[in-house]
């Protein structure tokens, strides 16, 4: 497979190590309450398994290090989209 | 008599013998043949003998779709089994040995299973080896294993040198025949970059094989002709003896460059190259292969494919036969009987099945129309063939045509499924082709080589303006429209005689009938069933004929039946292509630590920790057993001062206003705030509650932090920083780079240690207990001004120092501490002193940090803080991980000192006998302390904390190991940690 880097352009997969869906940077900010149990729960081992575009994290080891959120068609392996994983972050919100 | 089926011409050098050895007979051949084609001009008609029946098996086919003759090439080391004689193309040396028979290849002992046939049908291994339940193992399983299999492994080391290539065009043009010699020309004409494959060692696919014109002149001088210009041009790499072997994600092609004549030449060469092609666009130009009829002892050595024996008499110029027959159901048959008489090979009939006018004239043939051929006769040649009338031929040659499949393989990598096309009796590719991929040509189902040309010529054009080149305007070549009409014929009833389907595996059209009627409808349950199409060759011959024949079978049609699909790779490929140069020592690369240079002149023995080369141990002369030199280096150490070389252990440097936040949200413990010039320890969780790692962080400045890890966690620890910082917290300021190999560093530890290094630090450093205590941390100087850092930490339990240079500096800083230490008795230790130390110290390491072990499992349940969210906080509180009956690490001791105690033996209470529902657990670490005198380990065990001074057995079955022993604290010296902070 090719991934097209943001920064760096099409780069061999070889040169990633793939972790897992996205959703693993949504980690939940609510540790302080009881209820975040389920949260923390829901977080670490619920994956939805998608049979189509998959929203997933790859990490260029062989490369800058930096962490990409990739979307990948699970069915024809067709590569969407390449984000910068910590663009993701501060766009769903994660700051400080 | 030599070579006494070679006629005039061909494309072989009739000019320049070459000599080979088949099964140990000296034969020869001429440059430009195959093995095949010399085998069969010397009149080799038996190669090899069938992979269930044993039945006497001769060529089939001149091309990688080779069923039968497949062979052992060389010998020794160099064997390789299972090669197609069919595409080696011949040396002087060659040493070929057919396969699969027991005794002479004339009369192999094994043969008795073709008399045993009845019994062995679609699904007898199923069906036979069931009962009773015992004997699989002992007999059924050894007799099958002794039985099965084509060639034999040479069982050495490949001694074969191989490589890997990387190579990147515009447009991969597969197959060098009309049509993709056609693209190539108009592609390469636009300026695009192009690549050319072919499997062939001769470019031109079948104009090499047919006696058809193109531009006024042969088919063979027109592809030799197109080469040569294709060869002057810059944007062009022509790879000849290239398969093509699978076709992967986004453009990635994989091929295998076949270069054993280079490689025979010089053994550095490499024998095969496997390149790896990124191509925006590919071409498949694959043609087509011919496919067989399923009739009564359709297999006998001498019935071949029509476009074989085709290609053996116009390209290798030899006769398959001195009275060869034809038989087909189509037009292309017809023009191996034409081709043979021009060639002046008699040709004594042509049998077609189809109820319509002759095709061609045929010269001194009988010729018969709406006949099929329904048995044969010769065992290890084929000496007549009976007619569906009657009438019995003398032959010793029968050419086969049940038509032509496209050769598809490639276009269902991607899981394309292909579609029947009626027209052509076969199928063709559908639509949904890898991307980036079209076909042209026979490939595509274009039978018609007029055609082919201009759909080649036509498809280089329009997929190089794809990619936005400007082609220059030309004409395709020319050449006579020859028209194709085939009418399926999936074969003809054989009574009780066999009717072959695939020749590799020995299936045959009952097989598939027996399948069919115990209910295998499906082609996937029937290929599995009957193991049609599953050889090596993947059924190239045999696949679309046993879907017409399961068709018939179930009476419906051949959309309804549907077919399998392929999978890379196209041709079988050596393993060692895969691995290329990463072999061996080359498997992957070899680090040295700093004092590696030092350490070899000390004689240490080496071991491979996470990549690293460490010493092991440092033997003194006159020791024989690695205890005496450990035992020896942990009394030294503790007495006075020992050096190891921890370089290994993973180190980050991390710098930012926002580091100890960063560094409370990964490790379990406090680090908001370790003041400017300390070290703490720290725990890191996953998110699971796990331990992950654990290691010593500093502070060198305000905004400065030097991490360590473990030696094996050293990446992944510095991936999970990676992740932390840019998926969940990206707006902390925090910059990592891992330093773990631009620093030496080594550890000096005992009571000496301190006294040692004021000799090596410069004056103006300080590091008297006072000023620099137990858990300091700071930028020194040594050996006059060279910067250098210092921890005080300790893993051995003494008074305890890491001192870290730039790696440079590393080999001779090792010089300067031994020196320096020669009047305290330094002594340097290894990865085995290292390891005592730490299980006398109670330190967890890789053996408890399992993946299963919590903070709390391993008593270290105080550090973890209820105040901050860090990773693994939250699932670290689940229930069921604080229960106190959890296996908790704790410390053992054998009763009677003089017992041998052993790591990996399971811990049992005092009358139980060992079950998985007795275990209590296990020893994870074991030594022999020389400070206590006897073994001491760490481990496992349920409720461990609070059974210290219980006595419960440590029991290893593999080992016959059984002992007392005491559970006790792990900290087995100094458990109150005096000796570190004096």
């Amino acid at each position: 497979m090719i991934i097209n880097h943001p920064l760096l352009g099409p780069r061999d997969s070889e040169e990633f190590v793939y972790l897992g869906a996205a959703d693993l940077i949504n980690r939940p900010n609510n540790w302080e309450q009881d209820a975040s149990a389920e949260d923390f729960y829901q977080y670490q081992y619920i994956r939805e398994n998608i049979a189509g575009d998959h929203r997933e994290l790859w990490y260029h080891e062989q490369g800058d290090q930096s962490w990409l959120v990739v979307t990948r068609n699970t069915l024809s392996h067709e590569i969407i989209n390449v984000e910068l994983a910590q663009d993701v972050s501060r766009g769903i919100g994660r700051g400080k | 008599m030599s070579q006494m089926n070679r006629i005039k011409g061909g494309l072989v050098n009739q000019k320049k013998s070459i000599s080979f050895t088949f099964n140990g007979q000296i034969l020869t051949g001429f440059e430009g043949d195959t093995l095949a084609s010399a085998l069969l001009a010397n009149n080799k008609k038996l190669v090899g003998r069938s992979f269930k029946y044993h039945r006497p098996r001769g060529i089939v086919t001149a091309g990688s779709e080779e069923p039968n003759a497949i062979m052992e090439i060389g010998n020794g080391a160099y064997k390789e089994p299972n090669t197609k004689a069919t595409i080696t193309q011949l040396y002087n040396g060659l040493e070929a040995n057919s396969q699969n028979h027991r005794g002479p290849l004339g009369f192999d002992l094994m043969a008795i299973t073709d008399f045993l046939s009845p019994l062995l049908g679609a699904g007898f291994y199923y069906k036979t080896f069931m009962w009773p339940k015992a004997f699989w193992e002992k007999f059924y399983e050894p007799a099958i294993r002794n039985a099965a299999g084509l060639g034999t492994l040479s069982t050495e080391a490949d001694p074969d040198t191989y490589d890997k290539g990387f190579r990147y065009c515009d447009i991969l043009i597969i197959g060098a025949g009309a049509t993709g010699l056609s693209a190539a020309i108009t592609a390469a004409s636009s300026g695009a970059k192009v690549i050319l494959a072919d499997e062939d060692f001769l470019m031109g696919g079948r104009l090499n094989t047919e006696s058809i014109k193109i531009d006024g002149g042969s088919g063979s001088k027109w592809a030799k002709d197109t080469v040569a210009a294709l060869s002057t041009m810059e944007n062009v790499t022509l790879m000849s003896d290239t398969t093509i072997f699978g076709v992967y994600d986004h453009g990635i092609y994989g091929a295998i460059e076949n270069r054993s004549s280079e490689a025979r030449e010089d053994k550095d060469k490499p024998r095969q190259v496997n390149w790896r092609i990124y191509a925006k666009r590919s071409i498949l130009c694959a043609g087509a292969i011919e496919r067989s009829i399923a009739f009564g002892n359709n297999d006998r050595p001498g019935i071949m494919l029509a476009s074989a024996v085709r290609s053996y008499a116009n390209r290798f110029a030899v006769a398959t036969g001195d009275k060869v027959s034809v038989y087909t159901n189509n037009d292309d048959g017809w023009t191996t009987a034409r081709d043979l008489v021009l060639k002046n090979v008699r040709v004594v009939a042509v049998i077609d099945s189809r109820s319509i006018s002759p095709v061609l004239r045929v010269p001194g043939a009988e010729i018969f129309m709406g006949t099929d051929v329904v048995d044969t006769k010769g065992r290890r040649a084929l000496k007549s063939i009976k007619l569906s009338n009657g009438k019995t031929i003398d032959t010793d040659c029968l050419a086969v045509s049940g038509g032509w499949n496209p050769n598809l393989h490639l276009t269902c990598h991607h899981r394309g499924i292909p579609k029947w096309n009626g027209e052509i009796a076969s199928f063709i590719p559908d639509k949904a082709n890898p991307p980036g991929m079209t076909v042209a040509g026979r490939a595509k189902g274009t039978m018609v080589l007029s055609d082919a040309i201009i759909e080649g010529h036509n498809e280089g054009a329009s997929v190089a303006s794809d990619l936005g080149y400007k082609v220059k305007k030309s004409d395709p070549s020319e050449t006579p429209s020859v028209s194709y009409s085939v009418t399926a014929n999936w074969g003809v009833p054989s009574g009780k005689n066999r009717a072959w389907v695939d020749l590799q595996n020995d299936v045959t059209a009952k097989d598939i009938k027996l399948a069919n009627q115990e209910g295998f409808k499906s082609v996937e349950h029937v290929k599995r069933y009957t193991t049609l199409g599953m050889a090596t060759d993947q059924g190239k011959t045999a696949n679309v004929l046993g879907i017409g024949i399961m068709a018939d079978n179930m009476g419906q049609t051949i959309e309804e039946t549907g077919t399998t699909i392929f999978r890379p790779p196209y041709s079988p490929v050596a393993i060692g292509a895969f691995a290329g140069r990463r072999r061996g020592m080359e498997f992957y690369p070899t680090r040295y630590t700093p004092s590696h240079k030092w350490s070899v002149e000390q004689n240490a023995i080496f071991v491979e920790v996470g990549m690293w080369y460490r010493s092991q141990w440092f033997p003194l002369p006159g020791e024989t057993h690695w205890r005496e030199s450990v035992d020896r280096e942990v009394k030294q150490t503790r007495a006075s001062v020992g050096i190891c070389d921890v370089t290994t252990l993973g180190k980050i440097d991390i710098k930012g206003f926002d580091v100890s936040e960063f560094l409370n949200k990964v490790y379990v413990n406090a680090f908001a705030k370790v003041p400017v010039g300390k070290t703490r320890y720290g725990l890191m969780l996953r998110e699971d509650g796990m331990v992950m790692d654990d290691g010593t962080t500093a502070r060198l400045s305000e905004n400065h932090f030097v991490m360590t890890t473990t030696t094996a966690n050293a990446v992944n620890v510095y991936r999970h920083l990676q992740f932390c910082h840019q998926c969940l917290w990206p707006d902390l300021d925090v910059h990592m780079i891992s330093v773990t190999e631009q620093f030496a560093q080594y550890a000096v530890a005992g009571p000496n240690s301190r006294k040692l290094l004021q000799k090596v630090i410069d004056s103006d450093c300080d590091i008297s207990n006072e000023a620099f205590p137990y858990m300091a941390a700071g930028e020194i100087t040594v050996c006059g001004g060279i910067p250098a850092r210092l921890f005080r930490i300790s893993f051995s339990g003494e008074l305890a120092y890491e001192i870290a240079v730039q790696t440079r500096y590393g080999d001779s800083l090792m010089r300067v501490l031994m020196e320096a230490g020669e009047e305290f008795n330094v002594v340097p230790y290894g990865t085995e002193a290292l390891g005592v130390m730490r299980i006398e110290k109670g330190h967890a390491a890789g053996p408890e940090l399992n993946g299963q072990t919590s903070a709390y499992d391993l008593g270290m349940g105080g550090m973890v803080s209820g105040k901050k969210d860090f990773i693994g906080y939250k699932l670290g509180l689940r229930e069921d991980l604080l229960r106190d009956d959890r296996m908790q690490m704790v410390g053992f001791k054998p009763v009677n000192t003089q017992d041998l105690l052993q790591a990996g033996s399971h811990l049992l209470n005092l009358r139980d006998k060992p079950s998985t529902e007795t275990d209590q657990g296990w020893i994870s670490s074991c030594i022999y302390s020389p400070i206590l005198g006897h073994y001491i380990g760490i481990g496992f065990i349920k409720s461990g904390h609070s059974r210290k001074g219980e006595f419960v057995r440590a029991v290893d079955l593999v080992r016959g190991n059984d002992i007392e022993v005491e559970i006790c604290s792990p900290h087995f010296v100094d458990p109150e940690g005096e000796r570190l902070r004096v």
